[in-house]
């Protein structure tokens, strides 16, 4: 009998039609492949080189970095864009109004499902291993590639495998969790590996939560991070899902490179300190004011996010030396945050909200730091200059701890706020 | 491949691609003058004087972060010959062999402005300032096809993949 296979493996294996196991490299066929403005256009150029047809039907085009266009050089870049699309008759691109934060969009949209084979020229797009795919990040020349090819080559990773138990406490999600994780195991703990979620803790992890953990993998250096398919997953896709999908669970025997074990119930709030994801803190030891709380991108920008910040600002004034912005992920979580009034709430607390864009989050647009600035955002990396001056300062905490410290104007949680 | 030699200079570790290049320079009229941002918030004086030929010599998990194709592309361009590291971010590594800049994983002790030689075909890293040596073992043969080819956008030209 052969040897088990982890679910990366068996989606490599179903996708190049090889038996194929950790170290080895496959040429797979890719489902979709993925490019934002900022991205883009270098594999816009790549790919015209070529003289080939492109797989149309697999590529997806979404602005989100620069737009709506923050000045002339993100206009004319966005331009290139829309008339690549129009060039090539690309009918998966989406115009400013019915675009938002790429991996959100992805998810959104129905092309992000389990097992498939998902790669996109942004470093989140391991974020669609929370819904069961093996997805990843690429450069620009390797989407160009895919557009031309449909596939690519991929070194089939090791797996560590992180079992899951019990379930978080109130006002602790997966944020705190990941945090957790790449704080054990340092920012370059999974290099070149995936990430495989496995326990019965999994039932009590919302599927908004496993996004956010698949979409920070990276931040270990993770390949990926896979969470496997369940009835939580499909509740969740079926009104949005494109077309048919093909779910994987590990196999018994499976080989992995490391086991990590975490009990949910002792996960505390967490807060990433200045200038890497790996500094990770219990907020409960945190002393630091800060100037701005962000909320939003392809981290926490969902719905789940949104409704967990607005419950903890209600009724509640942000603090005065305070800007909170508010940026939901997508048109589909703006208008269901607009439905359900957490937007007026928001607004009512004394907070900014914007439209879609991954703004502020790469030190864009819409929440620029000037020189030491600190900000408590929802986001992804705290890289030094990452939101702004290069002595500004970024904290990473989940939706709760946000929004707890914008009303603070320190960094606290939800829990603390009620204690004042 | 031919030898390489040029000036260190020398990173620590978990250098990031908003280091190597900021997201705010990320637009198309600037790829043609990339070089010109390179570490620019933090070691603004590197953009102007590094030379054709010099090797950047970093710790841990080199080019971590962002796909950015972008970080490579702007070391190519600033006239990097090699970047030597202990280990590399798999983005920036994948990217790199794509548009040409070559990478040797290789924890070296070096500082600013020691002179360095990088010897592929041989697989030894010299550090001619202090005589030492150190040796790096080859890439799979996938890998080592890809870089002598030139990318895999060569690759699919010549209908190679």
């Amino acid at each position: 009998m052969s040897r088990g296979k982890t679910i990366a493996e068996k989606i490599l294996s179903a996708k190049s039609g090889v038996d194929a196991y950790a170290g080895q490299i496959v040429n797979a066929e890719v489902d979709y492949v993925m490019v934002n403005d900022v991205t883009g256009p270098i594999a816009f150029r790549e790919f015209e080189e070529l003289g080939m047809e492109p797989v149309r039907e697999r590529m997806v085009l979404i602005p989100d970095h620069y737009v709506p266009n923050k000045d002339v050089a993100s206009a004319e870049q966005a331009k290139e864009m829309r008339e690549f699309a129009r060039r090539w008759g690309i009918g998966n691109y989406f115009e400013v109004g019915r675009s938002g934060v790429c991996h959100q969009l992805m998810v959104d949209e129905g092309f992000a499902a389990p097992g498939r084979l998902i790669v996109g020229a942004d470093s989140h797009t391991c974020t669609y291993g929370g819904l069961g795919a093996f997805s990843t990040g690429v450069g620009s020349t390797e989407a160009a590639a895919v557009f031309a090819t449909g596939r690519l080559w991929f070194k089939v990773p090791e797996s560590i495998r992180v079992v899951l138990s019990g379930g978080f406490r109130p006002g602790v999600g997966g944020k705190d969790l990941v945090i957790r994780i790449i704080t054990d195991i340092g920012v370059d703990g999974a290099t070149y590996k995936a990430f495989e979620f496995a326990g019965d803790g999994i039932a009590q992890v919302p599927v908004s939560d496993r996004l956010t953990i698949a979409n920070m993998a990276i931040e270990a250096g993770g390949k990926a991070g896979i969470f496997p398919c369940d009835s939580l997953t499909e509740e969740y896709i079926a009104d949005t899902v494109k077309g048919d999908y093909q779910s994987y669970e590990a196999d018994d025997g499976a080989e992995y490179c490391l086991t990590l074990h975490y009990d949910l119930g002792e996960i505390e709030p967490m807060v990433a300190f200045p200038h890497l994801p790996e500094n990770g803190r219990p907020v409960k030891d945190a002393d630091v004011s800060i100037d701005q709380a962000w909320l939003g991108s392809c981290t926490n920008g969902r719905i789940e996010d949104l409704r967990i910040a607005a419950e903890v600002v209600k009724g509640r004034s942000v603090h005065p030396d305070v800007r909170f912005i508010v940026v939901p992920a997508s048109p589909r979580v703006y208008r269901q945050a607009m439905q359900e009034g957490l937007l007026e709430t928001f607004m009512e607390s004394g907070a900014y909200v914007s439209g879609p864009t991954c703004g502020a989050c790469l030190g864009g647009h819409m929440g620029i730091l000037a020189a030491g600035e600190r900000c408590i955002a929802s986001t992804n990396r705290n890289f030094i200059g990452r939101m702004g001056h290069k002595d500004s300062e970024v904290y990473l905490a989940g939706p709760g701890v946000v929004a707890a410290s914008a009303v603070a104007g320190r960094i606290v949680t939800p829990e603390d706020l009620e204690a004042v | 491949m031919d030898a390489v030699k040029g000036k260190v200079w020398r990173f620590g570790d978990h250098v990031d691609t908003d280091q190597i290049i900021p997201a705010e320079r990320l637009v198309s009229e600037n790829l043609d003058k990339m070089d010109e941002f390179i570490f620019e918030k933090v070691r603004p004086e590197l953009a102007g004087n590094i030379e054709k030929g010099d090797i950047i010599v970093a710790g841990k998990n080199f080019g971590c972060g962002s796909s950015r194709e972008h970080a490579p592309r702007s070391l190519l361009q600033a006239g990097v010959s090699c970047v030597v590291a202990e280990s590399f971010a798999r983005i920036f590594f994948r990217n790199s062999l794509n548009v040409g800049l070559l990478l040797v994983e290789c924890p070296v002790e070096a500082e600013d402005g020691d002179e360095l030689e990088v010897r592929p075909e041989e697989g030894k890293v010299l550090n001619l300032s202090s005589g030492a040596v150190n040796g790096f073992p080859q890439y799979p043969e996938f890998v080592s096809e890809l870089i002598s080819a030139g990318g895999l956008m060569q690759l699919i030209k010549e209908g190679r993949f």
